[in-house]
């Protein structure tokens, strides 16, 4: 088993005293911590290696551009990928509307663009705003109970035939794995783009995307122990070199002429600007850390904190738990009797515990749930049984508080 | 209600878990709004959770009349300590009032940063411009 107080230790906001009191840090899936891997290269880069890329010729540019090109190796090899199906961005949600951007150019009145009622409002509203452009139609996959409706989504699928499946890996309120292997295989056969929201699977599924076999998949370096800011997209070669540009500007570009300018293949040619060098060269250093532990053990270990946690929560009268707790990362979204999950979180970090409440940037979810939000924990390898005691006495107080 | 007794109240208790018992505690002697107040155009824009507030101005007395409610317990305690502090100003002393220096002394400035998305300091900006208007 891997020895996670080592781990721990390579956190070292995990050791910080929050009003005298330990923190307890259950929002990862809001954002994970870093380990000083990635601490330690962000300011050395700024320290001593801060330079543009692609631009010069001197020595500090030639090796800011070998680090931030080998930090695309290093991502995708880590996704099993091609180096050139990789393109920067800001993170998921820029990804995205650069993908609603550059497929809506091929939608028209007839199009369906299917996304699951989970979805993250990021994975919504460029959709939408597609569809608003185009005349497109929006399609919302079925659930049942917090869980998406498989057979139900797979019937729909096959009778709308959309133009394009987007839909998370992941449910970010409230933890849900998606069956999106066998949801892709049927968006296959019948022609529909797969896009893929990987912003809550990265760290704790480590997809290998050859044999998902999706068309694009969407992250942030930030929910995978990465700086903010900085996130990328996956595209298979063609299709990603097919989309029209989103942005435009210096780097991007093969040759300009006041008439008219010409762009370079993907993935340059969605990379203007200068980009976030230090943010690509933390992420790196982020996937290195990762590549280093045994994601099986690391996974089964998440996996027992989670049930330990949400074992204990049960036993809690008056604690409703909302999604799929048997295929989930470890995310325990919950309300307690009518009180508001405002009250909850507040009282709860009076405590030293860092949880979120509220809708999640997932409002028609929560709508569908019928609650204005939930109380979200969720958990990531650096947390241990400690964090879980911690947060069931805290919650416990909070609730004699409450009552 | 009066804004001296909560001030000593609150400064008695020790503790953030103290402190939020008295501002639920508080939040439960204001009376609950008519569900027929609470309609959307009452609503504080820029508030996490729900606020429903109504300002008017008792012209006999000169003096401003507040009546608000919060779906949560504690933003509604922390109305009451708002109501208390502005009810029977009039609208002149109401807009001098500030409000943040009173919350620095309870101790609750946290709750008006614009971090904290609790929407106090929306309230209290929408109590100050409507104060402004009646003068």
């Amino acid at each position: 088993m891997t020895d996670i107080q080592s781990l721990r230790n390579d956190f070292p906001i995990l050791n910080k005293q929050l009003d005298g009191q330990p923190l307890c840090y259950l929002d990862s899936a809001a954002t994970a911590q870093k380990p000083n891997k990635v601490i330690d290269v962000i300011k050395t880069f700024y320290q001593d290696e801060n330079s543009n890329v692609h631009r010069g010729l001197h020595t500090l540019s030639e090796n800011a551009t070998v680090r931030y090109e080998s930090a695309r190796e290093t991502i995708a090899s880590f996704l099993n990928v091609e180096t050139r199906e990789i393109v920067w961005t800001s993170g998921a949600t820029e990804s995205l509307n650069l993908l609603a951007y550059g497929l809506s150019a091929c939608f028209n009145s007839d199009s369906v663009i299917a996304i699951s009622p989970f979805e993250h409002h990021a994975n919504i509203v460029p959709w939408q705003e597609a569809c608003q452009r185009t005349g497109a139609t929006l399609l919302v996959l079925p659930m049942l109970d917090g869980v998406l409706d498989e057979q139900g989504a797979i019937a729909l699928l096959k009778q709308h035939k959309p133009d394009v499946l987007a839909m998370g890996h992941v449910s970010n309120a409230l933890g849900n794995i998606h069956p999106i292997e066998s949801l892709i295989s049927v968006c296959k056969a019948i022609g529909t783009i797969t896009v893929i929201d990987g912003a809550q699977s990265l760290l704790h599924l480590r997809p290998d995307l050859k044999a998902l076999d999706c068309d694009f998949y969407v992250f942030s370096a930030h929910k995978a122990l990465g700086p903010t800011g900085v996130g990328g997209l996956y595209g298979k070669y063609q299709q990603l070199n097919a989309l029209p540009v989103y942005k435009t500007g210096g780097e991007m570009i093969r040759e300009v002429s006041f008439e008219r300018s010409s762009y370079r293949e993907a993935p340059g040619k969605f990379e203007p600007g200068t980009p976030n060098i230090s943010g690509v060269i933390g992420f790196a250093a982020a996937i290195d850390y990762i590549n280093e532990i045994d994601p099986s053990a690391l996974q089964r270990y998440e996996q027992t904190l989670y049930h330990a946690l949400l074992e204990k929560l049960k036993q809690i009268e008056g604690i409703t738990v909302y999604g799929d707790t048997q295929n989930n990362v470890g995310v325990v979204s919950f309300n307690y009797k009518s009180e508001h999950h405002y009250d909850l979180a507040t009282l709860l970090n009076t405590y030293g515990v860092a949880v979120r409440s509220g809708h999640h940037c997932t409002q028609p979810l929560m709508k569908m749930l019928k609650v204005n939000g939930t109380v979200r924990a969720s958990l990531a390898f650096y947390n241990n049984q400690d964090d879980i005691e911690h947060f069931i006495n805290a919650l416990n107080a909070t609730i004699e508080l409450l009552d | 209600m009066n804004i001296e007794h909560i001030t000593k109240k609150l400064s008695e208790s020790h503790g953030w878990q103290a402190k939020y018992r008295e501002i639920m505690l508080l939040g439960k002697q204001l009376p609950a709004l008519p569900d027929a107040l609470k309609v959307d155009s009452a609503l504080v824009s820029g508030c996490d959770s729900k606020v429903w507030l109504y300002l008017d101005l008792d012209e006999n007395a000169q003096q401003l009349v507040l009546i608000a409610d919060s779906d949560t317990r504690i933003v509604k305690g922390l109305l009451a300590i708002i109501i208390a502090a502005y009810a029977s100003k009039t609208p002149e002393q109401a807009s001098q009032f500030n409000a943040y220096e009173l919350f620095e002394s309870l101790g609750l400035i946290a709750h008006l940063s614009p971090s904290r998305g609790n929407g106090i300091r929306a309230i209290v900006e929408q109590i100050q411009a409507k104060a402004e208007l009646l003068k």
